[in-house]
């Protein structure tokens, strides 16, 4: 049996199962005990789990990060909130030189299984420096793995892989999805546990895959329907979940079904996730296409405030539609 | 600099020096003597250019890492910057390990991908070796934080520079240590300057550089770096404090390097230095030269036995450099492994999705 659940609490379940699965997970980050986080993902876990689990921090992320990544180096498996990924920036050095590189700068002798967790997306009219998006920047940077799930069912599946995971995870979510529901199965019927690097196939289509991670994974969901409805073209739909590691079969395979391909990113175009995965697609699939990769990402320049126009500088539904229509 | 000269008072008769063996004393000077035979062994052979990178030499401070590192137990643990020579020998880490990881080995303790500033021993509860200036700050805050979350009585070591102690992440992590109540102990090494830079001209303070805990209601204390015992005596209460009452210590232990920021620092003499202070602190200041003088007069140790002990860590520093030399280089290979654990172990989760990207 399943049952219909937020992001948000698919995302708490999750948490919560592996804090009763090993007492060594700890959760910290700013607001997030007895405020019951920022944007309450963790609301209630305080409360059942005392101060020693779930720690509130000082607005001090290089060092409640390095602290985590110190911990994690001597087997606490700590859980670090970033109430926005955008402020990884004051973090940097922990989240790059500490975290992954201390395994090979040490020969294999540390070992560093945290996870960081936050949002990371823009159309929330909070404006450039809380609008990052910064999930190619990290798979870019080899002892890393980045995640970003787009359904609460795939939220709670990943954070708890992530939590298990003996590597450094950074999982990036998305305020906008944290109301959105879904299917989640029941735990009853087992642990819930989705790996790392393996993609979904969100909809089955013949004519044009799209590819995408995060919220572009919807807005690609939507364009499919309009297209099939409006203009009688048969999208698949690739959900990457993981992006590093990367399900680079999955991604090939539905290339060489449909031999069209429009990436999904709300990246900017220069070095996102959809430049590798389109550089993968012509280095190994090259002669299955029937025409040039085509992508719509975040137009490129920082985040514009402007409720009125902030979503057109996003992928959108209709830009995706745009794009594929540019096929014919 | 900050004078901290307590020869008045008697640190040799602290209960925690009344409490070491005669044999333990010379083990302790051993030590010191090792780390300047290993270090000077290295300079050789990297102007020999037998080592890449740079080469950051401890000579002149050995009394700090070894009389500090001297007073861990099972539960204490250590992390430092990149001038970590010195604190690698003193947890016990061998020289044939530690050369051959600066000739760039698979011998060496990092297989030969960490080099000089990465030296690491978790089974001796040494962490590293930190390249980025201040950057291990708030992994030691982490260690310390992990001791007390596992319930052991125990408390971690974090070195730093003075030039390290203007970087945001040590202000960040003297916060948490003193709001959360973290066994940790912040020695900061001052050797006056940071990198070409005197302390004069590069922090702003009051009295001395430790004073600035005062601000995050932490303790502190300065100690004369040339001194072992001293640094033994003092580093003693600040590790109880920790260890007993979860609170968090700055230590300052004033000291001088004898040699540049690193080997490439070329006007460390004559430049930003006057050789008139380098000479002063040989003669008067040297911490293996203070510790013999102490043992001989205490009859622990004599000439013949010091000329010994010298002798020995030299033969075995030239071993360590031949060691290194006969050792093969990593393989092309490799490179490619201790990136992920899950892809070293080769677990279901490392056959999942690429990981790699290569061409």
């Amino acid at each position: 049996m399943s049952r219909i659940l937020t992001y948000r609490e698919a995302l708490r379940e999750g948490l919560d199962e592996e804090l009763a699965r090993d007492p060594n997970v700890v959760i910290m980050g700013e607001e997030v005990a007895q405020y019951n986080g920022a944007y309450k993902v963790t609301e209630g876990l305080w409360n059942k789990w005392g101060d020693k689990r779930i720690v509130d921090t000082p607005i001090s992320e290089a060092g409640f990060i390095g602290m985590g990544i110190g911990a994690s180096m001597l087997g606490i498996r700590p859980v670090m909130e970033l109430m926005f990924w955008s402020f990884h920036s004051v973090a940097f050095d922990q989240l790059v030189s500490n975290a992954a590189c201390v395994r090979y700068m040490s020969g294999g002798l540390c070992n560093c299984p945290i996870v960081v967790r936050g949002p990371a997306n823009g159309g929330t009219g909070v404006g450039a420096t809380h609008s990052h998006i910064p999930e190619g920047l990290f798979a870019a940077f080899p002892g890393l793995k980045v995640c970003a799930p787009a359904t609460p069912a795939d939220a709670k599946g990943l954070i708890k892989a992530a939590i298990r995971d003996n590597d450094p995870v950074y999982v990036m979510e998305n305020t906008l999805l944290y109301g959105n529901t879904g299917e989640v199965p029941d735990p009853a019927d087992g642990d819930f546990v989705i790996p790392l690097g393996l993609a979904d196939l969100k909809r089955e289509g013949a004519d044009v895959s799209l590819i995408a991670h995060g919220r572009s994974v919807i807005h690609a969901l939507a364009a499919a329907e309009t297209l099939q409805a409006e203009h009688g073209i048969n999208c698949e739909v690739l959900d990457l979940r993981s992006i590093r590691p990367l399900d680079v079969d999955a991604i090939l395979k539905t290339v060489k079904k449909t031999n069209r391909v429009v990436l999904v990113d709300e990246s900017k175009p220069f070095g996102g996730v959809s430049a590798m995965v389109a550089m993968l697609i012509q280095e190994h699939a090259f002669d299955d296409l029937d025409a040039p990769i085509k992508r719509v990402c975040s137009i490129d320049a920082p985040a514009i405030y402007s409720p009125h126009i902030e979503h057109e500088q996003l992928p959108n539904p209709r830009r995706i539609v745009d794009k594929v229509l540019t096929f014919a | 600099m900050t004078s901290a000269c307590s020869s008045t008072l008697d640190f040799a008769g602290s209960p925690i020096n009344q409490a070491l063996t005669p044999e333990r004393k010379i083990e302790l000077y051993s030590q010191m003597v090792r780390i300047r035979q290993f270090e000077s062994t290295s300079l050789k052979y990297y102007q020999g250019g037998k080592m890449g990178g740079f080469l950051h030499l401890y000579i002149g401070q050995e009394a700090v890492a070894v009389g500090t590192i001297s007073l861990g137990g099972a539960d204490d643990h250590f992390i430092t910057a990149y001038r970590d020579h010195g604190h690698a020998l003193a947890v016990g880490m061998g020289m044939n390990e530690c050369m051959a990881e600066m000739y760039g080995k698979q011998t060496g303790c990092s297989k030969g991908k960490g080099g000089s500033m990465h030296f690491f021993a978790p089974d001796k509860n040494f962490w590293g070796g930190h390249g980025i200036v201040g950057g291990q700050t708030p992994l030691g805050l982490g260690l310390a934080y992990g001791l007390k979350y596992l319930g052991r009585e125990g408390c971690c070591l974090c070195y730093l520079g003075d030039g390290a102690i203007n970087q945001g992440a040590f202000h960040e992590s003297l916060n948490i240590a003193s709001l959360f109540g973290i066994p940790v102990v912040y020695v900061i090494e001052n050797n006056g300057y940071s990198m070409g830079t005197s302390q004069e001209r590069s922090s702003a303070y009051n009295g001395c550089l430790a004073q600035r805990a005062e601000a995050y209601a932490i303790e502190w204390d300065v100690i004369d770096g040339s001194n072992l015992y001293e640094v033994r005596a003092k580093t003693h209460i600040a590790m109880e404090r920790a260890r007993k009452e979860h609170k968090p210590t700055v230590l300052e232990i004033d000291t001088y390097r004898y040699y540049g920021h690193s080997v490439a620092d070329s006007k460390h003499k004559g430049g930003y230095r006057t050789p008139e202070e380098i000479e002063n602190y040989k003669q008067n200041h040297d911490p293996i030269a203070v510790f013999k003088r102490l043992l001989m007069a205490e009859g622990v140790l004599t000439d013949a036995l010091a000329d010994q002990i010298k002798a020995a860590a030299k033969t075995e520093a030239a071993a360590a450099a031949k060691f290194a030399d006969e050792s093969p280089t990593p393989t092309i290979a490799d490179i490619s492994t201790d990136v992920y654990w899950e892809s070293d172990h080769q677990t279901p989760a490392s056959k999942i999705g690429h990981h790699f990207f290569n061409d």
